[in-house]
């Protein structure tokens, strides 16, 4: 079964230190919340768990399945398994969201056996739509260039698309919800729940309690400059709802403002 | 198409760089090298021209001596010019079939995939060798309308009045050097007349091949597209690899008239051993329109500027274009856009991609002539860095002298993001093929307006330019 574990995770970016002994085990099945007020640490956690080349890891360790994954790069890890569905995704201009989708599929499949000759092209039109349906999505999304042009909401939904397509094992959902109005998010969030598995974790960093309710996770977590502070159940994210972040303000006051983005 | 013949056309233009293979040398004639007055009317003899023609050439050649080399655009002093072999001919051969063709070139082109393609997807096809078409043909039904599709050399032995009334107008002697030198010493290339109100569907192919190494191969082609017709010319050109320098100056003129369309379309593939220096233009009358889609991959440096002569009111000129300058290339390419006619208008697109130490420039020519109305341009120049060591040049010259012009300039350069590669990285793409899917849509605009088997073939060559590009 699927487990991540992140221990005692300490990240730079240039010289400023952000993460600050993150720890969370993650196992397949499971949707963990991660809440907390902006500049913690949230989106800096899904960059370092994805690789990305300026969130320097000084500290900690990202086992998946038991082996650390800090030597692999983002493409390999990407195969092994791993997913990011980004705040902010790039367009990447004159690339159709069909045809890219149809090379990292067959990226995938090449990585683990060198022999695959890839998704057919009628194969894949089939998969694509059934899950477009699930997304209730047009298909003509598929002919448009990648992110290019897309709306906030259909740049969330091109995401929570690639992920039933890339069939993850840990997802990492940066703020999917934000930005959605409330019919997008019913759809965004039906299309995470049906994709929930015992072979899915699922990190759900989020702002907002809606999403929550769709999502039903097993776990919240609280986070403050840089780590963990408080975990629960629903009734935690709950609490945010009716109180802000005040009172973890007040509790953890060492650590106030030094966090960053 | 059948898998197989797609495979076969694909290896047409050229690859990474497997096209690079030699014939031996079976010319029946080959000039001295370097270039007089005697090699000139030799080739004018050759040809059997008429007087003329052979005055043309020496008046040319004269003005070639005289004029001095650019004195701007890319270094090209490397470029020995006593040192090329003016013409090389190959074996007698009359052009109107493939049987006829000798085994040793019918094989080249064999491997190029030109036969296969012209039975698939063409209306016509020319192949040049060296310095002389060795096959021209076009499908009977439009020779029955009237579209002729010659080489230059029959162009002048059949229609000598229509010739010659279009000859070297387009593009005269004085325009610069190398037009001077083509005009002397031009040999292969298409003559090419659409009647009026003929629309030919499927492109008209030529295909250049050098053989010879110090090879200088000078097609001369002109194109006349009558009131109303319309027409799609394509010309494709790979050469052997050699460790010296061939040579490659083709002057194209075009003549677009009233509601007539042209499109000619360029995939140059030379290898990095040719200088390739062209003069393409096109004049274009009453709502006419010229369209230009040029793709430059190979070649060791190019300087092509193809240009649109707006004559007529209503006409409309168009450069759509891409440059890949790989280790040791350079690339100048642009185009020019030349106002005479109120209602006119015109529109640059140009896309270049640098790397290794490859250099790429954008150099155009917007010119609006004065006391005109209503003329609308736009330029849009984008050039993509792929590593530190490539770079990119743009050069914009705008010259205005009438007051009711809505004229648009941008350019943009911009280096593979790091968050771009990031997020296809994210997704399970490697270095290498992020930064190909990223070229790929880089270059997109340009390819889809290709007809589909040569927008495969393009995304095919950009990907083998893109092999071992990433460190």
């Amino acid at each position: 079964m699927t487990k991540i574990e992140i221990k005692d995770l300490h990240v730079n970016v240039g010289d400023k230190e952000i993460l600050k002994g993150f720890n969370l085990t993650v196992n397949g099945g499971e949707v963990h919340a991660l809440m907390g007020p902006n500049g913690t640490g949230k989106s800096t956690l899904a960059y370092a768990l994805m690789g990305h080349p300026r969130y320097n890891i000084v500290k900690g360790d990202i086992l998946l399945d038991g082996e650390s994954i800090l030597d692999m790069s983002v493409d390999e890890r990407s195969r092994n398994g791993m997913f990011l569905a980004f705040q902010y995704p790039v367009a990447i201009p004159g690339v159709t969201l069909a045809n890219f989708l149809r090379v990292a599929l067959n990226a995938k499949a090449k990585a683990h056996n060198p022999d695959d000759k890839g998704i057919s092209l009628v194969n894949f039109r089939r998969l694509l739509r059934s899950k477009m349906d699930m997304l209730k999505m047009d298909y003509a999304f598929g002919a448009r260039y990648l992110n290019d042009g897309f709306s906030g909401g259909e740049k969330k939904r091109a995401e929570v698309l690639q992920m039933a397509m890339l069939e993850p094992r840990i997802a990492i959902l940066d703020e999917t919800d934000s930005g959605l109005d409330i019919d997008a998010l019913r759809i965004v969030a039906d299309g995470v729940h049906a994709l929930k598995s015992s072979e899915l974790g699922v990190i759900l960093i989020t702002h907002y309690q809606r999403m929550l309710e769709y999502m039903n996770p097993d776990f919240v977590h609280i986070m403050y400059a840089g780590s963990i502070v408080e975990s629960g159940g629903a009734e935690l994210a709950l609490k945010l709802e009716a109180q802000g972040y005040d009172w973890i303000r007040e509790k953890y006051p060492d650590t106030r403002n030094s966090g960053q983005a | 198409m059948s898998d197989q013949n797609k495979q076969s056309f694909l290896n047409q233009f050229g690859a990474d760089y497997q096209y690079g293979f030699s014939d031996p040398d079976i010319a029946s004639f080959r000039a001295e090298k370097g270039l007089t007055r005697d090699i000139v009317r030799q080739i004018s003899a050759f040809k059997e021209e008429p007087e003329w023609m052979l005055n043309l050439r020496l008046k040319a050649y004269e003005h070639y001596i005289k004029r001095p080399m650019p004195g701007w655009g890319p270094d090209i002093s490397d470029l020995d010019l006593n040192n090329i072999y003016y013409y090389v001919r190959p074996p007698e051969i009359n052009q109107r079939s493939w049987d006829d063709v000798p085994d040793t070139i019918k094989n080249t082109f064999d491997k190029l995939g030109i036969p296969e393609a012209e039975q698939k997807f063409l209306a016509g096809v020319g192949a040049q060798y060296d310095s002389e078409m060795v096959y021209h043909s076009i499908q009977e039904n439009l020779e029955k309308q009237g579209v002729i599709f010659l080489s230059i050399e029959n162009g002048l032995k059949e229609y000598p009045d229509l010739f010659r009334e279009h000859f070297g107008k387009v593009v005269p002697i004085q325009d610069n050097k190398f037009s001077a030198l083509n005009t002397a010493v031009w040999s292969g290339g298409s003559f090419v007349y659409v009647p009026k109100g003929v629309k030919v569907d499927l492109p008209l192919q030529a295909y250049f091949r050098l053989n010879n190494p110090n090879l200088g191969q000078f097609e001369r082609t002109l194109i006349i597209a009558d009131e109303g017709s319309q027409v799609h010319y394509v010309e494709g050109c790979t050469a052997p690899t050699y460790t010296e320098d061939s040579f490659h100056s083709g002057v194209i003129e075009i003549i677009v008239k009233k509601n007539a369309r042209v499109r000619y379309s360029t995939i140059q593939n030379w290898s990095t051993n040719v200088y390739n220096l062209v003069t393409q233009r096109a004049a274009v009358y009453e709502n006419g329109t010229m369209e230009w889609v040029d793709a430059n991959l190979g070649s060791k440096v190019t300087m092509k500027y193809p240009s649109c002569y707006l004559y007529g009111e209503g006409a409309h000129g168009e450069m759509l274009s891409v440059a890949f300058a790989g280790p040791e290339q350079i690339q100048d390419a642009g185009s020019k856009m030349i106002h005479f006619a109120s209602n006119t208008s015109s529109k640059i697109t140009s896309k270049s991609i640098s790397r290794g130490n490859g250099r790429s420039s954008y150099r155009g020519l917007v010119r609006v002539a004065s006391g005109l109305e209503k003329i609308n341009s736009n330029v849009v120049c984008d050039a993509l860095l792929l590593d530190p060591e490539s770079a990119s040049d743009t050069y914009p010259t705008i010259d205005i002298r009438s007051d009711d012009v809505n004229i648009g300039h941008e350019a943009s350069v911009s280096r593979i993001g790091e968050e771009q590669l990031f997020y296809l990285n994210s997704r399970g793409l490697t270095d290498e093929e992020a930064t190909t899917m990223i070229v790929s849509g880089f270059i997109e605009p340009l390819v889809k307006e290709l007809p589909m088997e040569y927008a495969i073939e393009m995304n095919r060559l950009i990907q083998l330019q893109m092999i071992g590009s990433v460190g």
